[in-house]
Order: C-alpha cells, then sequence, then structure tokens
C-alpha cells in the first residue's frame, strides 16, 4: 500500500519536470538570498561588535551562510536531475543516486528548520551581550588618549545619533559615570574640587550628558548640562520635558534594530523550509513515476508515490536495516576472534 | 560623393541586421538606465529642496528622464525596424517614417549631450542657490513656532549631521543670527538685557553654535558655547582648535555631493550617448543597402549603404531649397488666388454685359 499514489501519464510526467526545473531554480535563488542576508547580518554585527564588548557569537550569521551555500549546491543538482529526467539515457546515470540525494535534502531540511529557530533564539544572548558591552562603552567614553580604547566615544556618540538613543537603559545612566576626561577638568577650580570630593571614587559626576543625545526635533537648542535643575534653565521643567534629549535607551534600541533583522531572516528561512519541502515532494514524484513507466512505450501511463511502504512499515523497515548492520559488526567481529583462536592454538 | 559608404553583401546585411537588434536590445536597457538615474538625481535633490532657493538644477534630471524614456522609445522601433528588415514587403511600410524617425532620434540625442553640459554649466547657479536657502534656513532656525518654518531647525540639524557641516561658509554664520527663539530668554536676567542691547536689531547674538556642529571624533566632550574665549574652557584655545566642531560649511559640503554625484553619471550618459549614436549609424546603413535591394528580383544581390546620399555640403543645399520652395509655394499659392478672384470677378464683369 504505497503512501499518496497519484497516475501519470506523458503530458503530466512533462509538466511536472518543468515545473519542478522551475521551482529549483527558485530554490537556488532563494539559497543564494539566504546567503547574502547571512553576510549582511555578519557585516552588521561586526560594525557594532564595540558596543558588544568584542565577545558576541558569530555562530548564526556562519550558520546562514554554510545553509544558504548549500542549498544552492543541493538545488542546482536538484535542478539537472529534473532537466535530465524526460531523456532516459540521461537518467539512468543520475538514478542510483536519487534515493540518497532525497535522503541528503530531508536532513538538509531539518537543519533549514533549526537554523531558523536559531535565528529567532539567538536575540536573547545578543541582549545580554548588548547589555555588557554598553556599560563598558560608557565607561570608556572619556579615555580617547588610551590606546584601543581611543575611538569608543565615536563609536558610541554616532550609535546614539543614529540610532536615536542615549545611555543604556536611559540618559541617567550618564549620570553615574564620568564621561569627561582629566586632561580637561581644571583641578585649580573650587568647583571641580567640590565635585571630586563629594563621592567615594573621586569621580567628576555631573547630570550632563553628551551632545549625541540631543534630539534635533526639540523646539529649544539643547539642554545637555544641569539636566535635573529646573532653575538652571528658563522656562525647563525637567519632570514634563521630553523632546530635548532622546528617552529611549541604546540596549532597547540596538535590540529592536537586530530583533528585526533576525525575525525577518528566520521567517525568510522557514519558507524556504518549506519550498524545499515542496520540491523534495515533487522530485520524489516524478522519479518513481519514471522508475514504473515502461521504457519501451513511453506515452504509457505510470504510477508515482511518497513512500513504497505506509509510514509504519518504512519505519520498520528502517530499523531492520539498523539493527541488521549493528548485527552485521557484532558476528564479523565474533568471526575475526574465532579465527585469531583458531591460528592461535 | 555619398557620405560613407560601405558595400553590403546579403550576407553583411543579415549580420547588420541581427547585430543591431541585439545593440537596440541593449540600448533599450541603457535608456532605462538613464531614466532611473534621472529618477535618482531628482530625488536626491528634493530632499533638499528646503536648503535650496531656485529649482534652476532640477533641469539636468528632468532631461535626462525626458531622455531616457526617449530613448527606451527609440530602440524599440529601431528593433522592430531591423526584424522587418529581413522581409522585403514589410520593410516597405517603415519607408515614410524613416527620415521623421532619424531626426527625431537624433534630436533626442543630441538632448542627452546637452544634459551633461548643463549638468556641469549649472554649478554656479545649485552654489549660489544653496547660498541663499542656506543663509534663510539659518536664519529661520529658531522659529519653530512658525508655522511653515517650525521644521526649520530639524531640518537644518539633520543636514548638519549628515553631511558633517557648520553653517553656511564656516562656523562662524551661526555668530551673526539669533537661533535661540526669544521664549527660551530670561529677558529678566542682566546678562540677556546686556547682550540684546549691544546690537542695533536687538537680537541675542551669542559665540555659541548649535549641537549638531559638533564633531563627534572630538577627544574631548564638544565644547558649543563661549568658542570665542579661551577662558571660558580648561585648556582650550579657539584658534588652534579643530576637532571640536565640523569645519566645512554646508554649502560646501552639499556642492561636493552633487556635483559626485552628476561626476559619476556623465560617463554613463557619455556611454549611453555613444551607443545610441552607433545604432543610429547602423540603422541608417540598413535602411540605405535595403532600399536599393528594392524592386530587384534577387534579394541577394550587393548594395551599397551610406549615411547621407549627397555630401554634407550638398545637402544642407537641397535642404535650404526645400525650405525656400515651401515657403514660396505658400507665397506663390496666395498670389495665385488672388489672381484667380481677379480673373472670376472680371470673367462674370464679361459675362453680365453679354447677357444684357
Amino acid at each position: 500500500m504505497a503512501l499518496m499514489k497519484v497516475k501519470f501519464n506523458l503530458a503530466k510526467r512533462v509538466k511536472l519536470a518543468q515545473g519542478l526545473w522551475l521551482l529549483y531554480w527558485l530554490s537556488v535563488m532563494a539559497g543564494i538570498l539566504i546567503f547574502s542576508m547571512g553576510l549582511f547580518f555578519k557585516i552588521e554585527l561586526r560594525k557594532r561588535s564595540e558596543m558588544m564588548d568584542n565577545n558576541e557569537s558569530h555562530f548564526v550569521p556562519n550558520l546562514l551562510i554554510l545553509v544558504g551555500l548549500a542549498a544552492c549546491g543541493i538545488n542546482a543538482f536538484g535542478g539537472k536531475v529534473c532537466h535530465d529526467s524526460l531523456d532516459p539515457i540521461k537518467f539512468a546515470k543520475w538514478k542510483p543516486m536519487v534515493k540518497n540525494y532525497l535522503a541528503g535534502c530531508f536532513a538538509f531540511s531539518i537543519i533549514l528548520f533549526l537554523t531558523a529557530l536559531l535565528c529567532f533564539t539567538m536575540q536573547i544572548s545578543l541582549h545580554f551581550a548588548l547589555a555588557e558591552g554598553l556599560k563598558n562603552g560608557m565607561k570608556y567614553y572619556r579615555d580617547t588618549d588610551t590606546p584601543g580604547r581611543c575611538f569608543m566615544k565615536r563609536t558610541l556618540d554616532m550609535t546614539q545619533i543614529e540610532f536615536r538613543c542615549c545611555g543604556n537603559n536611559n540618559y541617567k545612566d550618564w549620570f553615574e559615570i564620568q564621561w569627561i576626561s582629566n586632561r580637561y577638568l581644571d583641578f585649580n577650580n573650587a568647583e571641580v574640587k567640590d565635585r571630586v570630593m563629594s563621592n567615594v571614587e573621586g569621580k567628576y559626576l555631573m547630570d550632563s550628558v553628551p551632545f549625541s543625545c540631543c534630539n534635533p526635533a526639540s523646539p529649544r537648542p539643547c539642554i545637555q548640562h544641569h539636566l535635573t535643575n529646573n532653575t538652571a534653565h528658563y522656562d525647563y521643567d525637567h519632570h514634563t520635558e521630553d523632546l530635548n534629549i532622546w528617552t529611549r535607551g541604546c540596549r532597547e534600541a540596538l535590540v529592536s534594530y537586530y530583533g528585526g533583522m533576525m525575525n525577518s531572516i528566520g521567517a525568510f528561512v522557514l519558507l524556504d523550509v518549506l519550498m524545499q519541502a515542496g520540491v523534495m515532494v515533487g522530485l520524489k514524484y516524478l522519479t518513481t513515476a519514471l522508475e514504473t513507466s515502461d521504457p519501451e512505450n513511453p506515452e504509457c501511463e505510470s504510477e508515482g508515490w511518497l513512500l513504497e511502504k505506509t509510514v509504519k512499515e518504512t519505519v520498520d523497515d528502517m530499523m531492520a536495516k539498523i539493527k541488521k548492520l549493528g548485527k552485521g559488526n557484532q558476528v564479523e567481529g565474533e568471526g575475526e576472534e574465532a579465527q585469531a583462536v583458531a591460528t592461535v592454538s | 560623393m555619398s557620405l560613407l559608404k560601405i558595400k553590403f553583401s546579403f550576407q553583411r546585411r543579415v549580420r547588420l541586421a541581427q547585430g543591431l537588434w541585439l545593440l537596440s536590445w541593449a540600448a533599450v536597457f541603457s535608456g532605462a538606465t538613464t531614466f532611473g538615474l534621472g529618477v535618482f538625481l531628482k530625488t536626491e535633490l528634493h530632499r533638499r529642496a528646503e536648503v535650496m532657493h531656485t529649482m534652476d538644477i532640477h533641469m539636468v534630471p528632468n532631461l535626462l528622464m525626458a531622455v531616457g524614456l526617449a530613448s527606451v522609445g527609440i530602440n524599440i522601433c529601431a528593433g522592430r525596424i531591423c526584424q522587418d528588415s529581413m522581409d522585403a514587403t514589410r520593410f516597405a511600410r517603415w519607408k515614410s517614417y524613416m527620415i521623421p524617425f532619424f531626426c527625431l532620434a537624433l534630436f533626442f540625442t543630441t538632448l542627452m549631450l546637452v544634459a551633461m553640459i548643463l549638468s556641469y554649466a549649472l554649478q554656479p547657479s545649485l552654489e549660489e542657490s544653496l547660498k541663499v536657502g542656506l543663509k534663510n534656513g539659518i536664519r529661520f532656525y529658531k522659529d519653530t513656532d512658525t508655522p511653515g518654518r517650525c521644521f526649520q531647525k530639524e531640518t537644518i540639524d539633520r543636514l548638519q549631521i549628515e553631511f558633517k557641516c557648520c553653517g553656511n561658509t564656516n562656523f562662524k554664520d551661526w555668530f551673526e543670527v539669533q537661533w535661540i527663539n526669544n521664549r527660551y530668554l530670561d529677558f529678566t536676567s542682566q546678562e540677556v538685557k546686556d547682550r540684546v542691547r549691544s546690537n542695533v536689531d536687538g537680537r541675542y547674538l551669542v559665540d555659541g553654535v548649535p549641537f549638531s556642529c559638533c564633531n563627534p571624533s572630538s577627544p574631548r566632550p564638544c565644547i558649543q558655547y563661549h568658542l570665542l574665549d579661551n577662558a571660558a574652557h580648561h585648556n582650550y584655545e579657539y584658534q588652534t582648535e579643530e576637532l571640536n566642531l565640523y569645519n566645512r560649511g554646508c554649502r560646501e559640503a552639499l556642492v561636493t555631493y552633487y556635483m559626485g554625484i552628476m561626476n559619476t553619471i556623465g560617463p554613463g550618459v557619455m556611454s549611453v550617448f555613444l551607443l545610441q549614436m552607433t545604432v543610429l549609424a547602423s540603422l541608417r546603413y540598413l535602411q540605405t543597402s535595403m532600399e536599393a535591394v528594392e524592386g530587384q528580383e534577387n534579394v541577394e544581390v550587393d548594395t551599397e549603404g551610406y549615411i547621407l546620399e549627397k555630401g554634407v555640403k550638398e545637402t544642407v543645399k537641397e535642404l535650404k531649397e526645400k525650405l525656400l520652395k515651401l515657403v514660396q509655394f505658400g507665397q506663390v499659392d496666395a498670389a495665385a488666388e488672388g489672381q484667380g478672384a481677379e480673373d472670376g470677378a472680371s470673367a462674370e464683369k464679361a459675362a453680365t454685359p453679354e447677357s444684357k
């Protein structure tokens, strides 16, 4: 009792082969797209690797790149098989490989599905990497004279401007660190001395933010300093002011940016899984229809199916095969031992 | 003496037709590309339309778009003519349209050159337009409560951040305008009153710039205010400080940007122009060589193709004579009608006394 048997005459076979060939080429293009999406994702991660403390895992984009290339190769091969399928001479050389090829396709589809799942779940690890990276970034903001960290200020400024965000969770993170280098502080000034002595670690802390936190859409010129002091600025109330500086934190901004990217990539990979399943089914039908067709009479009707026996029987068959393989090794091992014993004695 | 005569055997004619067919499709694509480039340039100019005073420079992308579309049409026609050229009967129906077609095609192809020349010739106009536009933008920066100007601040801020520039010519332009709205100035404060009274127009001028002039590459936090006062900041000297703010003026930045785009488009348009001229020349050769085959029984005979039937001078003379004849014909017609009316009147007069 074959699974999902379908009758095919010559015209139907030809149409199936043509349609399948087209689908295979679409799958090749989808594979190329996955490859380029993986590349794009990798480049985006690299661009902001300083925000992630150089600690981010490139596993997912690398996997996407590999999977994209593999998809291209597998589907190109499938397309070639399809193309040759209507010519019995050419098809004869592909026939023995079809079974293993379909098994490989099945395994590849599972890998694709797992990749899509990884795309969706990687956001969590990215969240933590960003939190840590931004915290350190802000800590090293002022170290523009320390080799290895001298570009942190520029990177963080450009990130805050580009992503329209301020600080890690919000702008108040800037109040807790010293973001002005000591080189630009006049330690003879009484105000500076007061501030530095007023906290345990001797840091110069202010209720100010860097200029990159400023929102251009604000109707008034940007207020950067003395943010929590209403009397320092005319007609200013920091409780109600929300257009002056960016209110969003950079971690949230970056996570939503990367999250959006990863969600779309994951969705596309899932679509590709469906496409792979479709072409697998099509190829199985085509090859079985060609097998059962009479080589002398090409215009005869033939049958195609998904599985030769029912699902249960196929699974039982596979288990039996695996057991035989296992037993085969054992028997061979025993045979060798017996021989060795025989030769010794 | 024909211009640039070439002999064409039947094989060569066929090859010419095939090559021309391919070339015309390539030219269709390049025409579409020209149209795309025109659209791109127009959108880029439109994006910054708020800081431009006049729209003169839009002539260049408009021309490119028109030429691109015309080129697509012309080349599709050329492809059809090519396809029909192998069949003498079908080719005959194009005969009367060929000369006007060539004139039209030449006109649009020269427009391409005109567009390229304009892109360089209009640079001073672009610069002037930006100068006035930016001056107004900076003047209206503070008017965030005036309808119609309330987004000027955001536009100028985003422009300065994106193009890494400050002010019109340089950052000192900000010292000459009041860019802080009166709503945010405490007029009871002595400092504000002093500043406002210290100049004739009663404006609050500061030696400060908006935050969008700040350069993120500066090693120190941005100094926006009291820029000319060395004592106001620790370890600061405005004469030698160059990383604090953007040094470039926005006019220079924008002109460089747009000229960069147009310099990139220029060679592309040039190559499209050359391709188009090649297509037209090949089509002319095909047409003239096929015309010689017309009416002959043996289609595979050798013929000659040329650009102009007679030399350039003779063709120009002929054209002039034709035009004069047309003009004269009009005059002669009018004179003849006048003469005819008189004759008719005198004939009637002669007839009536007779009938009496």
